[in-house]
């Protein structure tokens, strides 16, 4: 059970795969302009990474060494291909937005990474499990990043959430007392915003690792290579 | 015993398996969804024409009306752009012209551009354009009313001279910030005006006199 936990907490927070290991920059940077681009793709993300886990868990009696990152890439290059398919057809508004960027899953290391060091050593379910945690963490990095971004940069909050989620949604967008500060939904923009997280993050993590080292007297933190 | 070691078969049949049932299922998602895809990208064409161009105007298929017409000095392009040929009743009422700016800030500027049988735009959208966010993209309708300022004009009024921005001394409003934009987009207009005045009888004589006839409907 503590095992599971572990998974959990080390895909959303402790080795969140956008703030720590800065896996998957291409996408996350390019398409946080808004929180709701962040939020879909976090999503659509998310459900290739548990797919690709379970699928390699499912077979990874079968893998052999030599093949195993030419099987791995053709497994994530066929579920982004369908992922993509099935958005055109029914998400076509938000389809439009992210056209460009859900091929780019397929350049996200960190489903990669899953794939090697996580899915191909576990049970299903589990690995499945460490999809979703690693698919959370990536998609609280982009909800946060796109976030921020929206606000600094436009004035605004959940912006096209009709897109994703039904035209009732039109209503919840925020409009803030500010034309917003053009940088923060540039390019620019995007490496500053990340970079602050991280800041942040570290900021957290630390401020949390001083509590318990001082309670359980552990001298060093613990190096994770998961 | 001689032959490829048992690693290399493994390996080979392994990728294989994954590579035929990956085929099939990538084959299946897409019979699943390709015709929705296609059926929401006719949508979406003629939302987008049905913004320069009123519904209620016309009753042919206008998303099958297509033509592809070339001019590169007033349409824009080397390459054939397409035009949307609207008819009511078998009269002509409208052609909707996917015009290229070519001179935008960052490169081209995509128009959908409709005129009028009597040579006034009944319209103007940019479809795609690659403008400084905040500056250049007020031309889009979701950012600003600027580009509904064409809404009724034609080369008459005002007149011929005139069409151009503001700073230019031209009838048409300059955006703030972005000079090279707004200029690009009104010759574009005015040229495709051009194009449509000199044209104009034969993309109403290749149109289909009802909307019934659909031989350009070759969609992949």
């Amino acid at each position: 059970m503590n095992d599971l936990k572990n998974i959990v907490v080390d895909g959303v927070w402790r080795n969140n795969p956008a703030l720590v290991q800065l896996l998957g920059l291409c996408p996350l940077l390019a398409i946080t302009s808004t929180l709701v681009n962040g939020l879909a793709l976090g999503l659509a993300t998310t459900a290739v990474l548990i797919a690709t886990n379970m699928t390699v868990s499912m077979i990874r009696g079968a893998l052999v060494p030599a093949a195993r990152i030419v099987v791995f890439v053709l497994i994530i290059a066929s579920l982004v291909t369908i992922v993509d398919l099935l958005a055109n057809a029914y998400l076509h508004e938000l389809h439009q937005t992210l056209g460009l960027f859900i091929p780019l899953i397929v350049t996200n290391c960190a489903i990669l990474a899953q794939a090697e060091v996580f899915a191909s050593r576990r049970s299903v379910g589990v690995a499945a499990l460490g999809g979703l945690s690693t698919g959370a963490g990536f998609t609280v990095a982009l909800i946060a990043l796109g976030g921020l971004r929206e606000i600094i940069g436009q004035g605004t909050l959940f912006a096209g959430l009709d897109q994703l989620l039904g035209a009732g949604f039109a209503d919840i967008q925020l409009e803030l007392p500010f034309n917003g500060i053009l940088i923060a939904v540039m390019p620019p923009g995007a490496f500053f915003g990340l970079a602050m997280l991280i800041a942040l993050k570290n900021h957290l993590a630390r401020n949390r690792q001083g509590l318990s080292t001082s309670t359980a007297q552990q001298a060093q933190p613990e190096d994770r290579l998961t | 015993m001689a032959g490829p070691d048992l690693q290399t078969v493994r390996a080979i049949v392994l990728i294989t398996a994954i590579a035929a049932v990956a085929a099939v299922l990538v084959t299946g998602s897409y019979e699943v969804s390709h015709e929705r895809i296609e059926e929401n990208r006719q949508a979406r064409l003629l939302d987008m024409l049905h913004q320069v161009l009123d519904s209620s105007a016309h009753d042919n298929e206008l998303a099958q009306s297509r033509q592809a017409v070339q001019d590169l000095e007033l349409l824009g392009s080397a390459d054939p752009i397409d035009v949307y040929v609207a008819t009511r009743e078998g009269r002509p009422v409208a052609a909707l012209f996917s015009s290229i700016a070519p001179r935008g800030y960052h490169g081209p500027i995509h128009l959908l551009i409709g005129i009028a049988y009597d040579e006034t735009v009944t319209g103007v959208r940019v479809t795609s354009h690659t403008e400084t966010p905040g500056l250049g993209d007020a031309i889009e309708s979701q950012k600003s009313d600027w580009i509904l300022g064409f809404d009724g004009t034609s080369l008459s009024s005002p007149p011929a001279d005139d069409w151009a921005v503001s700073r230019d001394d031209g009838w048409f409003d300059a955006i703030t910030g972005a000079t090279v934009t707004p200029r690009a987009v009104v010759t574009s207009v005015k040229n495709t005006l051009l194009y449509f005045q000199q044209h104009k009888d034969e993309l109403f004589r290749a149109a289909p006199s009802n909307g019934s006839d659909s031989s350009e409907t070759t969609d992949e």
